[in-house]
């Protein structure tokens, strides 16, 4: 059921944006792999099973984007993912990456939760003290699109999703995919906050619920 | 003066599969960008000298960067291109005095020898248009195996006042290449051509 065709990185450093040069600049990364969708063409009224074998496919893409993006695991922190659907499939196909491709940064970046109660929506996560890596929710966004489609990824916070510095998104889009009978499921991960990040809000450093809020 | 540059691009685009068909190895095409500040914006320059050292500049930091994402040793790299857009206040020629006078001779020590010409293109642009950048064998222009482009596209440039320049490496020709021409094992290497 899962067939990788492509796989598409990206990885940019940004200095500045016509302000002052940045002493270490913005790192952003996103990995794209390009598959075939096994429901496309028909509807499927059980397409469950395509998710859980997901799992490993997002945890070595994590990997793959980490090793891209060469920077220190503790620097990565915000993160995002999407999925771009052919244009025989729907939407809800991209919709299987919810979980595996939140899953899978989530654990790369220390993520402590509970992995079975994260699959059945049922987490809670209301704790006080740093209970792990990688609080807050995933920030996704997904269409069906036609090759070469763009998707703008949502990036927040891995640890409270209210860090109004690092509110951002990447552009992603692979160029001739998905066709018709595809998929490009993606994942995004950053060093932080926009480059000249001057409005304000909450900092990394005041985060205090370790709720994955704030 | 070095570059101004804004920002730094690093894509690989791995091909695995074509038409339900392994590609093994997996072809693997690299692209660096940078996005600078195009120092004759907005007037006419009859020299052009600044752009040339730019050239050179960025033939040995993109040819370095695209080199390091497929991970390769110079040798192992097969083909290679390069191209920029010229922001709005910029022209055509503006390209090419990043292009051609000095950026190939670092570009071909990133990727050791380098025998053949390195295929090019530009345009003017603005922010978002994509280039089609050129692929050729880097020691033998004639291999038709590796006649291929690759997409370079920078969301937010180039600007007015910018120039977005690519530089392409691959460490393969086209996925499943069947039409024939000159192999790889038949390059003699010396006149860039075959």
């Amino acid at each position: 059921m899962i067939d990788i065709r492509r796989v598409f990185t990206q990885v940019e450093h940004i200095h500045h944006e016509f302000g002052p040069r940045a002493a270490e600049p913005l790192v952003r990364g996103a990995i794209a792999a390009v598959l075939t969708n096994p429901f496309a063409g028909r509807y499927e009224p059980d397409i469950l099973p395509m998710m859980e074998l997901l799992d490993p496919v997002g945890v070595d893409m994590a990997h793959r984007l980490h090793a891209a993006m060469d920077v220190p695991l503790e620097k990565i922190a915000t993160y995002g993912k999407g999925a771009i659907v052919g244009a025989a499939g729907e939407l809800e196909h991209g919709a299987l990456w919810h979980v595996p491709g939140g899953y899978a940064m989530r654990e790369l970046l220390g993520w402590k939760g509970d992995r079975a109660a994260y699959k059945a929506g049922t987490v809670d996560e209301k704790k006080t003290g740093q209970p792990g890596n990688a609080l807050s929710i995933v920030p996704s966004t997904k269409k069906v699109g036609p090759p070469g489609a763009t998707l703008d990824v949502p990036l927040t916070n891995i640890n409270a999703s209210y860090v109004r510095g690092q509110f951002d998104a990447i552009e992603v889009r692979v160029p001739g995919a998905p066709a018709a009978d595809e998929i490009v499921f993606i994942l995004a991960m950053t060093t932080g906050y926009r480059v000249h990040d001057r409005v304000g809000g909450l900092r990394a450093e005041n985060i205090s619920k370790w709720d994955g809020l704030r | 003066m070095p570059a101004d540059i804004r920002k730094l691009v690093v894509q690989v685009d791995e091909t695995r599969k074509e038409q339900g068909q392994a590609v093994e190895p997996p072809t693997r095409r690299a692209v660096a960008i940078a996005v600078i500040a195009n120092p004759y914006a907005g007037r006419y320059s009859e020299n052009l000298d600044e752009l040339i050292a730019i050239g050179e500049e960025l033939g040995a930091l993109l040819g370095g960067k695209a080199v390091k994402a497929l991970g390769i040793e110079p040798g192992q790299a097969h083909s290679y291109g390069k191209a920029a857009i010229v922001g709005e206040g910029g022209e055509l020629e503006h390209a090419a005095a990043i292009l051609h006078p000095k950026l190939g001779a670092p570009l071909r020590q990133a990727v050791e020898k380098g025998a053949a010409l390195v295929p090019s293109a530009k345009k003017r642009g603005t922010l978002g248009t994509a280039i089609d950048v050129p692929l050729g064998h880097k020691d033998a222009a004639f291999v038709r195996s590796h006649f291929d482009a690759v997409e370079a596209r920078v969301s937010d440039a180039p600007r007015a006042g910018e120039i977005v320049v690519a530089v392409a490496v691959t460490d393969s020709g086209r996925p499943l290449p069947r039409i024939g021409g000159l192999q790889v094992s038949e390059i003699e290497g010396k006149d860039g051509l075959r």
